[in-house]
Order: C-alpha cells, then sequence, then structure tokens
C-alpha cells in the first residue's frame, strides 16, 4: 500500500528540491547576467550587476568578431554527434552479444571496459599524443572523433548493457522462430524496443562529447578546435575578460542546453530505467 | 578569339594556382592579453601584403604554457610560433627545441640593437643565441594612492622604501571602515601567481632558493624573515581573503579604489591610469617595489615572446611574421591605430623615447627605468648558480615554485605556522632536486 505523504511535507519537500535545483542552475544563471554586462560593469560587486548597470550585446559582438564561433560549433557537432554514432555502431552488437549470449566472462569483460574509465586521461596523454604526431591525426576532426569514441564506448555499452537486459529474451527467441536472421532480429526486434533507452544513451553521450575539454584541448590546435577551444581562449590570469568569457560560455552550452530542455523527459527515463524493478 | 580566351584564361588560372603555391598557413599559439589582442586585430595587414594566412589558437595562460610545452617536447608541430616567456626560452632554447634567430641581428632594417640588451638576455641562452624576440616586457613597482597618502599624511618616498617602511606606510592607510584596505598583494598560489611577489621579496630579504652547490635555502633565516613578513603584512593591513587573491583580483580592487598600495606588474599601468576603466586613474602614481636587506631582484623581470619551434616546417614564413610583429613598424602603427597608450611597453628603447609615447603615457619613463635596472643574471645578496629573479631557469623550478606557492599560501590563510611551510617547501625541494641529479 502506497504510503501518503502528507500537504505540509510536500510543500517542504518542494521548496527544498527547488532551492537545491536553484542553486545547482545558479552559476549558469550568473554566467548569463555578466554575458550581458560590460567588463567595467561585470567586476563590480554583485548587488550593483544586478540592479546599478546597464544590460548590452557588446560582448557576444566582440567574441564573434575575435573568434569564429560557427568553426568551432561545427567541430563540436561534427565530433560528438560523429563519435556517438560509431559507438553506437561497436556498442549495440556488444551489449547484444553480452545481454543476450552472455558467457562465463560476460561480468569480467563489463568491469574490464569499466576499469578504462578509472585511468586518468592525462596518464596516455603522451603515448596517444605521439600516435597522432605519426599518423598525422593531431588537429584532425576524424582522429579526435575516434579519441571520444574510445573515450565514451565503455558507458554506451554499459548503458545499452543494462536496456538490452530489460527485454525480455524470449521475444527475440519468438522471431529467430519466424525465420529472422541475426541482423533482422536486431534491427528490426530489439532496437525498437530499446528506442527509449537508446535514445537517453545518445543524448548523454552527445553531452559528454560536447563538453570534453582534456581530449579537445590537448589534441587539437586550430583546425579541429571544438567549442571548448573557444572558451578556453578568453579566460586570462591578466587582464579582465569576465564578461567576454562570459558570453563565449553561453554559447558554447546554449546548443546543449536546448537539446538537454527539449529532450530532458528521454534522458531522465532513460537514466532512471531499470532503476526500480 | 576562341584560343587567345583559352591562353588568357590558361594564364590566369596559372598565376592564381601560382601564387596559391607560395602562400602559406601558419599557427600561433599564444596567450589572451590586450596586447596580443591588438596583434591579431593588426595581423590581417601582414596577410594582405604576403599572401600567407594565420591560424590562431589563443588560450589561457597555464593551458597555453602546458599545452606548447606537450607539443615541442614530443616535436608535434602543431605550431610555427608560440608566444612564451622568459622562463621557458632559455631552458627550451638549450634543449634545440627552438630555432635560433641570431640572423635578425644582420637585417638593418630590424633592427636587433634597438631592443633593450636586458630583455634580449633574458632571452637568450648562456651562449648568447637568441630564441625569441619579445613583444613586450614588465618588471613590479608600487602603485599607491596618491589621494590616501595625501589624507593621512604618509610621505612618499624618494627613492625606494624599505619593507619596514613600507609596512608603516600600509599601517597608516589601514582604513578597513571607509573601504580601504593598506595593501594588496598577490596571495593566489602559483609560481607565476604569489610566488612572483613573494620571490621578489624574499630577494630583498636577503633569501636565495639555491646556494652554489644548488643544495635548496628555504629554510634559511632569510626566507623566515621573509614570508613571517609576508603573512603579518597581509593578514594585518590586507583584504580579506587575500590567500585567494591574484594579480586579477587585485587589479580589479586597486581600480575599484579598495587599495592604498599594490607591489604589481608594471604592465596594469596603462589599464589603471585609463579613467574609462579605473575610479583611481587621477589619483594613483608609482615608486619602486621596497627593497630590505639588499636593492637586487626587488622588482621581478618578465617578457612575453614570440619564438619559433624547431618542428615548425615553416620557419622561413614564421620568421617573417615573427619580424613584422616585432618590428618598429609594428609599433608605429599600433600607436596609429590604438593610441600610443597601448603599445607595448619595455622593448624597445626608440619607441620608448618617442615623444608621442611620452606625451601619452607619462608613466612609461619610470617603467623603462624600472624595467633596466632589473639584472636576472644576479638577482640576490649571496651568489646563486641561476638566472632569473622571480623564477629560478630550470624545468624543475614549475613544480618547487608551484609548491612552495601552496604552502606559503596556507601559511597566509592561518592553515599552517610559516615554519612549517617552509620546512615543507624545503623538503619537496630537497627531494626534487635530488631526484633531478643537481644534489646527492
Amino acid at each position: 500500500m502506497a504510503r501518503a505523504i502528507s500537504t505540509k511535507r510536500k510543500s517542504v519537500n518542494t521548496a527544498i528540491a527547488g532551492t537545491l535545483g536553484f542553486l545547482m542552475f545558479f552559476p549558469i544563471l550568473w554566467i548569463l547576467i555578466l554575458s550581458f554586462k560590460t567588463e567595467e560593469d561585470a567586476i563590480r560587486a554583485p548587488l550593483q550587476i544586478l540592479f546599478d548597470s546597464g544590460w548590452t550585446l557588446d560582448s557576444f559582438a566582440a567574441v564573434q568578431a575575435r573568434s569564429d564561433y560557427f568553426k568551432h560549433f561545427s567541430n563540436s557537432v561534427i565530433i560528438s554527434v560523429g563519435s556517438t554514432l560509431i559507438g553506437l555502431m561497436i556498442a549495440i552488437p556488444a551489449a547484444w552479444s553480452m545481454a543476450f549470449v552472455p558467457s562465463k566472462n560476460t561480468k569480467n569483460v563489463l568491469m574490464w571496459m569499466l576499469s578504462t574509465k578509472m585511468l586518468p586521461p592525462v596518464g596516455v596523454l603522451v603515448p596517444i599524443y605521439l600516435i597522432f604526431r605519426d599518423t598525422g591525426l593531431l588537429d584532425s576532426r576524424f582522429g579526435l572523433t575516434i579519441v571520444l569514441t574510445l573515450m565514451n564506448l565503455p558507458i554506451i555499452v554499459w548503458m545499452l548493457y543494462t536496456y538490452f537486459k530489460e527485454i525480455p529474451g524470449e521475444i527475440l527467441e519468438a522471431a529467430r522462430m519466424d525465420g529472422a536472421s541475426l541482423r533482422e532480429e536486431v534491427l528490426y526486434v530489439l532496437t525498437p524496443m530499446a528506442i527509449p533507452g537508446m535514445a537517453s544513451t545518445v543524448l548523454l553521450n552527445i553531452i559528454l562529447a560536447w563538453n570534453e575539454a582534456f581530449w579537445t584541448l590537448n589534441l587539437t590546435a586550430a583546425k579541429a578546435a571544438p567549442l571548448t577551444a573557444f572558451i578556453a581562449s578568453y579566460s586570462s590570469p591578466e587582464g579582465l575578460f569576465y564578461a567576454k568569457l562570459s558570453a563565449a560560455s553561453i554559447m558554447a552550452i546554449a546548443p546543449i542546453l536546448i537539446m538537454g530542455w527539449f529532450s530532458q523527459k528521454q534522458l531522465v527515463r532513460g537514466l532512471t530505467f531499470g532503476a526500480v524493478k | 578569339m576562341s584560343l587567345r580566351n583559352t591562353l588568357a584564361s590558361a594564364t590566369a588560372l596559372s598565376l592564381v594556382m601560382g601564387a596559391g603555391a607560395f602562400a602559406e598557413e601558419i599557427t600561433v599559439a599564444t596567450v589572451n592579453n590586450a596586447d596580443m589582442i591588438v596583434m591579431q586585430e593588426l595581423a590581417p595587414q601582414w596577410e594582405e601584403a604576403t599572401g600567407n594566412t594565420i591560424n590562431w589558437v589563443v588560450l589561457e595562460e597555464n593551458v597555453l604554457r602546458q599545452r606548447t610545452t606537450q607539443d615541442i617536447s614530443t616535436n608535434g608541430g602543431s605550431f610555427d610560433i608560440m608566444f612564451i616567456g622568459a622562463y621557458e626560452t632559455p631552458i627550451w632554447g638549450a634543449n634545440g627545441w627552438l630555432e635560433p634567430l641570431n640572423d635578425f641581428a644582420d637585417d638593418e632594417s630590424y633592427d636587433l640593437d634597438d631592443i633593450f640588451q636586458l630583455v634580449r638576455n633574458g632571452l637568450s641562452d648562456t651562449d648568447g643565441n637568441l630564441y625569441a624576440v619579445p613583444l613586450y616586457s614588465e618588471t613590479s613597482f608600487t602603485y599607491y594612492r596618491t589621494d590616501v597618502f595625501d589624507e593621512k599624511g604618509i610621505a612618499v618616498p624618494e627613492g625606494q622604501p624599505t619593507y619596514e617602511e613600507f609596512k608603516e606606510m600600509a599601517a597608516a592607510a589601514h582604513d578597513p571602515d571607509n573601504g580601504i584596505y593598506g595593501t594588496c598583494q598577490r596571495g593566489k598560489a602559483g609560481w607565476g601567481e604569489n610566488m612572483a611577489f613573494v620571490g621578489t621579496m624574499a630577494n630583498a630579504f636577503g633569501a636565495r632558493w639555491f646556494d652554489m652547490e644548488w643544495q635548496p635555502q628555504l629554510d634559511s633565516q632569510e626566507w623566515n624573515n621573509a614570508i613571517t613578513y609576508y603573512v603579518d603584512l597581509m593578514q594585518n593591513y590586507g583584504p580579506p581573503g587575500s590567500s585567494s587573491n591574484g594579480h586579477n583580483e587585485n587589479r580589479a580592487l586597486f581600480k575599484d579604489g579598495k587599495c592604498a598600495t599594490w607591489v604589481d606588474a608594471t604592465s596594469a599601468a596603462t589599464d589603471v591610469k585609463n579613467p574609462d576603466t579605473s575610479s583611481v586613474a587621477d589619483v594613483t602614481d608609482f615608486f619602486k617595489a621596497p627593497q630590505q636587506v639588499t636593492d637586487k631582484g626587488t622588482g621581478w623581470f618578465w617578457s612575453w615572446a614570440l619564438a619559433i619551434p624547431a618542428s615548425s616546417q615553416k620557419k622561413d614564413v614564421a620568421k617573417d611574421f615573427l619580424k613584422w610583429a616585432t618590428s618598429k613598424e609594428y609599433f608605429e602603427l599600433v600607436g596609429e591605430t590604438k593610441g600610443w597608450v597601448a603599445v607595448p611597453s619595455g622593448t624597445r628603447q626608440s619607441v620608448e623615447e618617442d615623444p608621442r609615447r611620452l606625451e601619452a603615457a607619462p608613466f612609461a619613463a619610470t617603467i623603462v627605468d624600472a624595467i633596466l635596472s632589473v639584472d636576472p643574471a644576479d638577482p640576490t645578496a649571496e651568489p646563486v648558480p641561476y638566472t632569473g629573479v622571480q623564477f629560478v631557469a630550470i624545468p624543475e623550478f614549475q613544480g618547487i615554485g608551484n609548491y612552495v606557492g601552496q604552502q606559503v599560501a596556507a601559511a597566509l590563510a592561518g592553515q599552517q605556522s610559516v615554519e612549517e611551510a617552509l620546512a615543507n617547501s624545503q623538503q619537496f625541494a630537497v627531494r626534487e632536486m635530488t631526484k633531478a641529479g643537481y644534489i646527492k
């Protein structure tokens, strides 16, 4: 029997959740406010910034004049979407085999894949940098896409494995009895049933790849640099660039924020899928 | 007719293709600061004149340092020009990672001798090979508020005051109830942050990083005197939370009228004296950074310069750009288009003596005097085996400087005593220097 929750308790819970949500969102809100201020206003006391200074689009104009936003944006799109799609192509068959035809080592393989995420990236920076140098992949979108695919592959496999495990094997068996080949079974039976889970996997990995700053800063120079490099170019320990840095940050996170806003239902559903049985 | 057209088209096409074949694309890695922004804005003039193009990679100073170090040490070849400092240049040059620029001396129109000798020395190895050409140079001096000094009856020092006299000035000016702190100094940990100031102050107190046998000297009485003074000064007359204030935070505080004194980079003077960006532009003046038991190494020396990595495949084009970007003509161009106050300072003698410069920036002569009084080859009271005023020009210094910076910041925040901070620092420095083979 479901436990009754009093209205008072509900209000308290809502207030706490609202406050926590606001606190988490506050840094982004503050960046947004600063991006519409001049550099001189952006370093004033918080109350003066809010109530005693004008609003301007100067920082956005200055950022666009100095940096090619659309080049960085298109690099971010290509790298994040590309790495997610290649990741899916590898992860779907891998997750299928582990979910429906497990061997005695499946659990070990899964743990081994996850263990690769436990190594600090800087530990493999020099070897990867040298490989990229020798293969001509430095500052290339292709090279970066491959690295981000490999970085996120364990997460994609794990997420898909979790979703596939929720699907009864009998349905796939029935498809096989009806004469479906393995390819048809994965493409026409399994994939449509796992769409919500796959959608959240895709969204989460695009976000992870979009925000990835270690490899994207270290393996690029000018041509393949995505939006993370675009933001980094406005950070400075000498001189005042808070307003421009804020404007650059807003321009960089806006696409992913909008995408996240529209797909939050799928994201939450995907992330909590299988959490409660 | 048709044949003639075809021939004309073919000729035009081959000319275009020929021009295209000579035009090169170079990649320049740089920091985000006012002088480099100006260079980015003016560089299209060089691109237009030569047909070459530049890809700019602009990064935050620490990210740039890490990124360029990684690329140059692995012979990566991602960059054709790097914007590096006086710390890296001699080390990287000695490693053979940078293209020597000695042939710049042969170009009469470039006039290498016009660049201050001291600055050239700072960008050369011990054999005198030049590895980078400077865009601007800086030292440190004291910014002070003339109105506060007048109001509180504080005498402005005629020459170089001692740190004890400086503390008396800070004490007399300290008036937190009216929003004025006696002094604002760097407290944020880092070899390029708090240790830039603390290092020069330690020099003034007679301290040194290493003795002639490379034994770390951080547990010496001189270091103890310097750090004890620093912690006492900042805890009594500094703004709250000063252990997290770096150059930017202090610059903002000073410009907002919150600090009576500030010892920091001469390069901030243009900004502090600009009435559009500073509320204290008309009531700020300067005197030398204080001394104590010695006047050696009491103002730091730093230069941001352009260098060509040995791994670049386009060295000739890169050299051509370097010459243009540090030429007399470039400084003239900046003066004419951005104003003579915005011309990079402390690099060329002819620029610093130009009447247009002196009229636009009356404080420029003070800055040049301060820069020329620094000697990175003789920075301390007692002899040392290294060069560098606020840093030691060895690769191990970054790690040691950062660690000592953290220990000093912890002492300033009251998390440990000065003795503990220096004992930890000494232990760390001994370990690092032993590991690197300097000492046994």
